[in-house]
């Protein structure tokens, strides 16, 4: 063998040609760029870089990863998303403030209600005007019971990524009794778009409270099942305990926020922060890990389905009666009747259907506690009918941001455990 | 609807950092600080160290267009001890876009950043990973310019249908 000094070189140069022509033609990656992101002997191929994704079952939809592998242990990380931007800010900004409440669904599929809440929340805030009591307690009642819906969802994928295949068909099975709550009040079993700027888009219907009852009677004992299939399973104690840890100081300059922070030991819950829709009126506690390990996430995300139902209770027995949606004409439309002898009412409806309803100039920011963390909403108005900007601060995209660091150092296998534990949702991270 | 936002001891912030800010806005009990391009960094640091602002939320661009300056970038920040927000406008130009990046502030700040400059065309100076993030690596342009049409396909009824489907891009071979 021939060791001429120019030699090892150019082998670096073309091996690294090779890298990222075969591996990562769909990055639109240049060859300084990459260097910065893997280490030198990725270039030489000592370390093996693997694609992961966009189609794969563990990713939770169409999230691509770009690993460097040293065996089987990560030493790089690099997620690819986009895969699923629909542009919906881009859709909201030329949609009436109104007509935008749709696009909110498609955010978060799995908390539709929450994003709702969230976008309708900063649209009040903005045009200030205030939402009756009864409206509030509802919504809060259907955000907790989206909370559970979102949560169940992570449970099962979460365990079925691991390997634990029957919860995955338990948590669905429970799923469907929160969906039929929301087909029975919105008429959709995601697609909700249930809230208006000022209140509800109708009463709930008869059937609503014996329907939350249900859930109320029947969730703790599916809750202790979920229990025994996983808080003390040896298998799922060795798979998560001490995988993907994350300090307290670097999950908060990574911005993440919900269970992923509290799992770390943050106690950041914008529920109790800062109260929206009546929180400060029920009585709940926040819980928090200490280690930020997986295990410590999905015991926060566990135990939050038992304050969930402790939210739901107290809501439903404290359920003042009242209207559902605020009676400012210039903002929510007068009910049917009134327009057939009212002219001022047939007025506001033809203006808010056909127009909408005008907002002061400003900015805002508003802000919810979605399954996944912080959901926030900025708008900005100029004073039109349609919003000049309107921004989401989505969750799951700032958890996201911290996953290569989570996954330093871990095993192949550990990845999937730590996406599912970190619960992100691709409609939210790439809108 | 309401959302109890403390804002109890921002002016003892905002005279700390004396002429960096240049106005300060209240609006819906939001409180804004403005401040330029050069000093943006230097506020956002005193921000984070001495006014314990850990959390950098959100970063966001807004286009004012046909306005001049045409570009507002917002730091929505977040402090976990004090639980108070604040947020921080710095006004760009149209003609430059680009500003010094806080991704060396809060390391959040990182695809916040490759976000707005996929979508908004801003220049983030010293950014460590500057790429597209949202569209793909053909596309041209940023989509959420204001001279950006959101339709820019016709939609196919029965009575154009074979004129749109004829004029559809489709894949090359």
């Amino acid at each position: 063998m021939t060791t001429s000094e120019a030699e090892p070189r150019v082998r670096i140069e073309e091996s690294a040609k090779n890298v990222v022509s075969a591996a990562d033609t769909q990055l639109d990656i240049t060859l300084d760029q990459l260097k910065k992101l893997v280490s030198p002997r990725a270039l030489t191929g000592e370390n093996m870089l693997l694609n992961m994704g966009p189609q794969h079952p563990s990713t939770h939809g169409v999230l691509r990863l770009l690993l460097e592998l040293d065996g089987e242990t990560v030493i790089n990380c690099i997620p690819d998303i986009g895969f699923l931007h629909t542009g919906i800010e881009k859709t909201a900004e030329n949609k009436t403030y109104t007509q935008a409440i749709v696009v909110t669904d498609r955010i978060d599929y799995l908390a539709p209600m929450i994003c709702n809440l969230a976008y309708v929340g900063a649209v009040e805030k903005l045009v200030d005007v205030d939402v009756p009591l009864r409206a509030q307690y509802i919504r809060v009642i259907l955000n907790e019971l989206t909370r559970m819906n979102s949560h169940l969802v992570w449970l099962g994928t979460h365990a079925l990524d691991i390997g634990a295949m029957s919860m995955f068909l338990y948590t669905f099975r429970e799923r469907e009794l929160l969906l039929d709550i929301f087909e029975m009040v919105s008429g959709t079993r995601m697609m909700a778009s249930y809230f208006r700027v000022g209140g509800l888009w109708r009463d709930v219907p008869d059937g609503f409270v014996d329907a939350v009852k249900n859930v109320l009677k029947v969730f703790p004992d599916k809750l202790l099942d979920y229990e025994k299939l996983l808080k003390e399973n040896p298998l799922w104690r060795e798979r998560t305990i001490g995988v993907g840890v994350i300090s307290k100081e670097d999950a908060i300059a990574w911005g993440m926020t919900g269970p992923s922070l509290r799992g770390s030991g943050v106690n950041y819950d914008v529920r109790k922060a800062m109260p929206y829709s009546s929180y400060d009126h029920f009585e709940f506690s926040v819980p928090v890990g200490s280690k930020g390990d997986v295990y410590d996430r999905y015991r926060c995300r566990m135990e939050e389905f038992y304050q969930s139902l402790k939210i739901i209770q107290q809501a439903l027995d404290k359920l003042p009666p009242g209207p559902v949606i605020t009676d400012n004409r210039k903002i929510a439309p007068p009910p049917k009747h009134e327009i057939a002898y009212s002219m001022e009412s047939l007025i506001h409806h033809f203006k808010l259907w056909t127009e909408g309803f005008r907002a002061p100039e400003g900015e805002v920011y508003f802000s919810v506690e979605s399954g996944k963390g912080e959901f926030g909403v900025y708008i900005s108005s100029d004073g039109g009918t349609k919003p000049r900007r309107v921004h989401f601060r989505a969750p799951s995209l700032c958890n996201l941001q911290a996953l290569p660091q989570m996954s330093k150092g871990c095993l192949i296998a550990d990845i999937v455990g730590i996406i599912g534990s970190v619960d992100i949702v691709l409609g939210e991270v790439d809108r | 609807m309401e959302q109890t936002v403390t804002t109890a001891n921002l002016d003892a912030t905002v005279a700390a950092l004396g002429d960096a800010v240049n106005d300060v806005r209240v609006f819906r009990d939001e409180v804004t600080l403005i401040t330029t391009k050069g000093r943006v960094v230097e506020v956002l640091t005193h921000l984070r160290d001495a006014q314990h602002f850990d959390m950098l939320t959100d970063e966001t661009c807004v286009d004012y267009l046909p306005k001049e300056p045409r570009f507002a970038i917002l730091y929505q920040l977040y402090s976990t001890s004090r639980n108070i927000r604040v947020r921080v406008k710095v006004m760009l130009s149209e003609y430059d876009r680009s500003i010094p990046t806080a991704a060396g502030v809060w390391i959040a700040a990182n695809w916040l950043e490759r976000e707005i400059y996929d979508l908004f065309g801003i220049n983030f100076e010293n950014h460590p990973d500057l790429r597209r993030i949202m569209m793909p690596p053909g596309w041209e342009g940023h989509p959420l310019l204001k001279e950006n049409p959101v339709k820019v396909e016709e939609v196919a009824f029965t009575f154009n249908r074979e004129r749109v489907e004829a004029d559809k891009p489709r894949a090359q071979e």
